[in-house]
């Protein structure tokens, strides 16, 4: 039986590397992939483009407008002269937010009554908007703390004092790049199995398997060791580069993170395999693929979390393995959680593997045109 | 035009019109994928699971405690000590805690002021962002109204007034909803024409092709324009279920819309094509069409992550992705109107990569068998 098995593993690996094309498009696109994306994943705004329109001209807004262009998240665009100047900056996207000091602001300040900073925002994508306001909102509070310092008014009688567990600076590349090791190990065995069948079927290789004494889960083992082996190297690749090209802090054990990478690509390759063997043709496996795959990352969870979708779709996501695995990822690379937290988000992964695997498997014999 | 071109024409529409997987692609994935992204993807959060610790119960401390009560963002839990509200905090069961130390109220009145403290869950670190500007938000609203009743000044010296233009409501929805749009026609236009060549070469049915008088123009243009069509009616599709489904605005005039999506779709398809062309199998396009479209249209479209903020390299990266010149155009279109000033250089390039890629697409197809 495992010599049956390992002659189809080679002739899986033959037909998967001997082509050069195919070979290329396994291997180098998902690396490029995890570097471009790496840096490009990350809602952190550097270098807020904004304009200032200073209606004061008096000594507190310059040294205002001076803490601003002093603080390296927000670039000096435009100094205003006009209202008028400030709609087309805005509308053109060259400027993402405007100062504008009001005309008795160091007079007010001086006079100790609450002088106002109107922040106009493009609110286009209204996430890195609201980013936007809160470094302004930032750059103001040490603004004030400064003056009252320097002086010696009054502190308003509470303060908030904010810590972050787990990230501490907040960076949100710490939260993505342990994402991408799902997303991208996802992608290649997907690609890599889900065409696996489809295209011995369209090429009617299929059926001389299926009468050779090959049973259908050693046909199962056979197709899905590719896929797994790819994705095994794919993802460990992943977790080094996230780890020393990154510097993502991992701390939790690598022994859990292995666990649930397993768990995760056998439930893929599951999935994979059970859209191409009830696909009949490959442009037909080709959009099964896609047809989960694409709603499997933007519901996993890796960019919008879970908790805002309704309830009718956080239903659905129960069924995405993707969900769990980040979990998994992301709790053992940031929180270092140990198996006893991560057992919750491992038996549903095991659990669509098992169901995948067994209903490709029967699929091979029982679907046929 | 000549009967040739007419005559492939009519066989091109028919081969279209006969495969159901193509209208499937065109009209049934755009909006099962628009319909599941539309309601699933968001980010604006509301109910965040939010402790709150008050040591030493005080009325000051319970008139702080119910602004977050009050509150539609933050659906919050009594704990009553700090080891409980962390050991939540560490279970991911909230995703943030709010402490109130025992001399909170005896803190108030002094000259240094009380500190409130707050914890959050930093793994996801938007979120994470987001709730901090919640917390200090109520902590204002909360100081003011406090200082008020007091008759004292309020102690912050410079008050930001913040106004968000285009989506004062900061309805994510708006901006997610076109992107969205210009992911889902990415795959449509990529998925349509990917298979197409390479199913052909492997079938011979292109050789059959090869050997009548029809030129490899006629064939390219026989390939494109039922997929042009088919694709134009998933956009409108699209489009009509952002603006009333959805309810999205749309302040932009919708011809330009259209002839903005007529050009996007030609890239998408060129691209598509080209993909199919070079890699006359389908195993291989089918792979290149999953790995080059929905992932980099995804990722680097700025339609979720803002692409100023990318390293310069990366940036170069996304003018390689037509998804980015479209995302710009429609959350323009829809949230600001006809900036000429966004659409034009965003439209220009549209067509620069339009005619790279059907050009490329031409000179790759010979009329000659290897």
């Amino acid at each position: 039986m495992w010599q049956r098995i390992r002659a189809l593993v080679v002739k899986e690996f033959l037909s998967l590397f001997k082509d050069k094309k195919s070979r290329f498009v396994t291997i180098v696109p998902p690396l490029i992939q995890l570097l471009v994306f790496g840096y490009a994943a990350s809602f952190d705004l550097n270098q807020v483009p904004y304009a200032i329109y200073d209606r004061d001209q008096g000594q507190a807004g310059r040294a205002l407008a001076a803490a601003f262009s002093g603080s390296p998240n927000f670039d000096l665009r435009h100094i205003v002269q006009h209202q008028d100047e400030i709609a087309p900056l805005v509308d053109n996207g060259e400027v993402l937010l405007v100062l504008q000091l009001e005309p008795r602001f160091s007079e007010k300040l001086a006079a100790g009554q609450p002088a106002e900073v109107q922040v106009l925002v493009d609110g286009r994508n209204s996430n890195t908007a609201q980013i936007a306001v809160n470094y302004a909102a930032t750059v103001i509070r040490e603004f004030n703390e400064r003056w009252i310092a320097e002086h010696g008014l009054a502190p308003p009688p509470a303060h908030l004092v904010s810590r972050a567990w787990f990230n501490p600076n907040l960076e949100s590349r710490w939260f993505f790049i342990p994402g991408l090791v799902g997303l991208l190990t996802l992608v290649v065995t997907m690609v890599v199995t889900s065409l696996s069948v489809a295209r011995e079927r369209e090429q009617g290789t299929f059926d001389q398997l299926l009468v050779t004494p090959l049973r259908p889960f050693e046909i199962l083992i056979g197709k899905a060791t590719p896929g797994f082996v790819v994705g095994m190297i794919e993802g460990s690749v992943v977790i080094l580069l996230a780890q020393y090209w990154f510097g993502v802090p991992l701390v939790g054990g690598l022994g859990v993170l292995y666990l649930g990478l397993v768990l995760f690509l056998l439930a893929a390759i599951g999935i994979g395999l059970a859209i191409s063997s009830l696909a009949v043709t490959l442009q037909q496996a080709l959009l099964g693929g896609f047809l989960f795959m694409v709603p499997a990352v933007i519901l996993s969870g890796f960019a919008t979390p879970i908790a805002n979708m309704p309830r009718a779709v956080q239903l659905l996501t129960l069924v995405d393995p993707l969900r769990y695995f980040l979990v998994v990822v992301r709790g053992v690379f940031l929180e270092g959680a140990p198996l006893s937290i991560l057992v919750h988000e491992l038996w549903p992964l095991a659990l669509i593997a098992g169901f995948t695997l067994s209903a490709a498997a029967w699929l091979f014999r029982h679907r046929m045109y | 035009m000549n009967r040739r071109l007419r005559g492939l024409l009519h066989k091109e529409f028919l081969q279209v019109l006969r495969d159901p997987s193509s209208i499937a692609i065109a009209f049934l994935m755009p909006a099962f994928l628009l319909l599941l992204f539309g309601y699933g993807v968001s980010m604006d959060a509301s109910n965040v699971p939010l402790g709150l610790v008050v040591e030493q119960p005080s009325a000051e401390a319970e008139s702080f405690v119910g602004v977050f009560q009050q509150s539609r963002y933050f659906a919050p839990r009594r704990f009553p000590d700090r080891a409980s509200a962390q050991q939540a905090l560490g279970a991911g069961q909230v995703d943030g805690v709010v402490v109130l130390s025992g001399d909170f109220a005896a803190r108030l009145q002094g000259a240094g002021g009380a500190p409130i403290q707050l914890i959050v869950n930093g793994v996801n670190a938007n979120s994470a962002r987001l709730l901090q500007g919640y917390v200090e938000g109520a902590w204002r609203n909360w100081l003011e109204r406090e200082l008020d009743a007091r008759a004292r000044p309020l102690g912050q010296p410079v008050m930001l007034q913040s106004r968000i233009w285009y989506n004062p409501g900061l309805r994510s929805r708006n901006y997610l909803v076109p992107g969205l749009v210009a992911i889902n026609m990415t795959l449509v236009g990529a998925l349509l024409t990917a298979l197409v060549m390479a199913r052909e070469w492997e079938r011979g049915t292109l050789e059959a092709m090869l050997v009548t008088p029809v030129s490899m123009r006629e064939v390219l243009i026989g390939k494109v324009l039922p997929y042009f069509v088919l694709g134009m009616g998933g956009m409108a599709l699209s489009v009509a279920m952002a603006l009333w489904l959805f309810e999205v605005p749309l302040r932009g005039s919708f011809w330009v819309l259209t002839a903005c999506s007529a050009l996007f779709l030609l890239v998408a398809l060129g691209m598509g094509l080209l993909i199919s062309v070079t890699a006359r199998n389908q195993f291989v396009a089918g792979m290149v069409a999953i790995i080059a479209t929905f992932l980099p249209a995804f990722l680097l479209s700025g339609m979720l992550f803002d692409i100023n903020s990318m390293p310069t390299v990366v940036q170069w990266v996304t003018h390689l992705v037509a998804a980015r010149y479209f995302v710009a155009i429609l959350q323009t279109l829809f949230l600001a109107g006809d900036v000429w000033g966004v659409i034009l250089p965003n439209a220009l390039a549209l067509l620069l990569m339009a005619l790279l890629f059907l050009g490329l697409a031409r000179r790759r197809m010979h009329k000659r068998l290897e």
